[in-house]
């Protein structure tokens, strides 16, 4: 390949690069500006996100034009085809802490459930090493990496799981606060559906890697993984006090 | 699993005391296209000519190892040459009619392979099956009296892949047979390979990578008279094993 094909091709890695770090800050604001009910910085984030979608349509055109003009094959191939699907990836990932900064605009009142912004900042931070740790693994090649920070995606879920519950708990005791439930339930799933995001980046590693197309989502390959999980720890907990543990209602429901 | 119809072992052949190729071990199947990829002076064309023994016509080239056809030793000294070279028909870079007409051309090595017996209407038939095979026939139906020299290059070239169908064989060797055409006449020799190989093996030496990968089933990337790595045409342009041939595919060197 020409030196002008791999200088294109560095450019289009870097400005992947970049745009996943700005993902990752995005991720960061959105959550706290939930967590903090800041109206004006949301308001921000929310008109940012058509950057990071700009961003995206130039990257993508820069991969196709590559494809086109230069047709690549084998490894090259691979990365600019990694470069153009896992960037659909951190758009949506963008376009998620948009709709996290939405939510912050449409709570109406400051009915905040503290128990579950607890858990909303540790699921912030876990996602957001997992995507860097994801960036890293990227620009290293690293496949074994990016297949065990895919694993963390169980967190994510056990998260989300623990989120809902509490949520309806909050619910059940006062129905006044069910706006602000649906504004959290909603925020807790979109940060469920970014950790997914972050899984379909690493299976994009491993295609860059090795040619190898695989399914990585711990929660798709077993479905009952996190069900199951939760139940035994939930047993631990309830071991003394229920006499019955096969009674007690699986906590995903 | 499909059958294998040549498996060659340990080839190496010599240009006196050079050694041009440096032991290759490689098998074809039945009924696929197989690439034979590699920069220029890689040996590909060398090992190509190995396989209808058109290298013997070199004086002081010496092939050693082993080529098999149907587990037959072709370099046994009992084989008959012009039975292997009916058997294992050849197409070269540039097209070469003879100077007589298209029917005469398709019909001459029907009759040079000594089938004295074929009536008018039976090599009539033969001429118009193989130009059709190698879809031609449109094109030079109403002047198959006219010079084959006067059609176009691609037409030419068919022409010739009609000249070596005729001949009913069963294995055919292509040695850039596009490269010196135009991507139209190249698209339509493709067509031509793709919907002939049902019947046959195809083995084709190329420089065009695009056209490895769009016709072939299988790929052989040939360097400094090594064979460097071989298999499906999909791992060998998606997901190479080595680097040499990663490298090569992308024009690195070469």
């Amino acid at each position: 390949m020409h030196d002008e094909f791999l200088d294109q091709l560095k450019n289009l890695q870097s400005t992947f690069m970049n745009m996943g770090i700005n993902v990752s800050e995005q991720i960061y604001q959105a959550s706290s500006t939930f967590m903090n009910h800041d109206k004006s910085q949301a308001k921000l984030i929310v008109s940012d996100d058509s950057q990071v979608n700009t961003e995206e349509v130039d990257l993508e055109k820069e991969a196709l034009n590559l494809i086109a003009l230069q047709q690549p094959v084998a490894a090259y191939f691979r990365q600019i085809i990694c470069i153009l699907k896992a960037s659909s990836d951190l758009e949506r990932i963008g376009d998620h802490a948009s709709s996290i900064a939405q939510e912050t605009l449409r709570m109406k009142k400051k009915q905040k459930l503290p128990d579950v912004d607890a858990i909303i900042s540790k699921m912030t931070l876990k996602i957001r090493e997992m995507l860097e740790a994801t960036l890293d693994a990227y620009l290293h090649e690293n496949e074994s990496a990016a297949k065990l920070i895919a694993q963390d995606d169980l967190t994510i879920d056990k998260y989300f799981v623990e989120c809902r519950n509490l949520i309806i708990a909050e619910i059940e005791k006062d129905t006044k606060k069910i706006p602000s439930a649906a504004s959290y339930l909603l925020v807790v799933r979109l940060l469920e559906r970014i950790g997914d995001h972050i899984v379909n980046l690493d299976e994009w590693v491993v295609y860059n890697h090795s040619g190898k197309l695989v399914e990585l989502n711990p929660g798709k390959i077993e479905p009952d993984l996190i069900k199951n999980e939760l139940k035994t720890e939930k047993e631990e907990v309830d071991d003394n006090a229920v006499e019955n543990p096969n009674s007690v209602d699986s906590p995903s429901k | 699993m499909t059958d294998k119809v040549i498996t060659s072992e340990n080839v190496r052949l010599y240009y006196g005391e050079k050694e041009a190729l440096h032991g290759v071990n490689l098998d074809f199947k039945k009924n696929e296209i197989t690439a034979l990829i590699g920069p220029s002076g890689s040996g590909k064309s060398t090992y190509l000519r190995c396989l209808n023994r058109i290298n013997d016509l070199i004086p002081e080239v010496t092939v050693t190892g082993s080529i098999k056809m149907d587990k037959q030793d072709i370099y046994a000294p009992n084989v008959d040459i012009t039975e292997l070279r009916k058997r294992v028909g050849m197409v070269f870079q540039q097209p070469n009619p003879f100077p007589f007409s298209v029917y005469e051309n398709v019909a001459y090595g029907v009759k040079l392979a000594g089938r004295s017996k074929v009536s008018k209407a039976e090599m009539d038939k033969i001429v118009e099956d193989s130009l059709k095979k190698a879809a031609v026939w449109d094109e030079v139906k109403d002047n198959l009296n006219d010079s084959a020299l006067s059609f176009s290059g691609g037409q030419q070239q068919r022409i010739c892949i009609a000249r070596v169908l005729a001949v009913k064989p069963e294995i055919i060797l292509l040695d850039e047979p596009t490269s010196a055409l135009d991507p139209i006449s190249s698209y339509a020799i493709e067509n031509t390979l793709l919907s002939i190989k049902k019947d046959y093996t195809i083995i084709i030496v190329t420089h065009n990578m695009q056209q490895a990968s769009r016709i072939s089933d299988q790929t052989a990337f040939l360097l400094d008279g090594k064979l460097v790595e071989a298999g499906p045409t999909k791992e060998i342009f998606i997901n190479p094993k080595e680097k040499e041939t990663n490298d090569y595919l992308n024009g690195k060197f070469g």
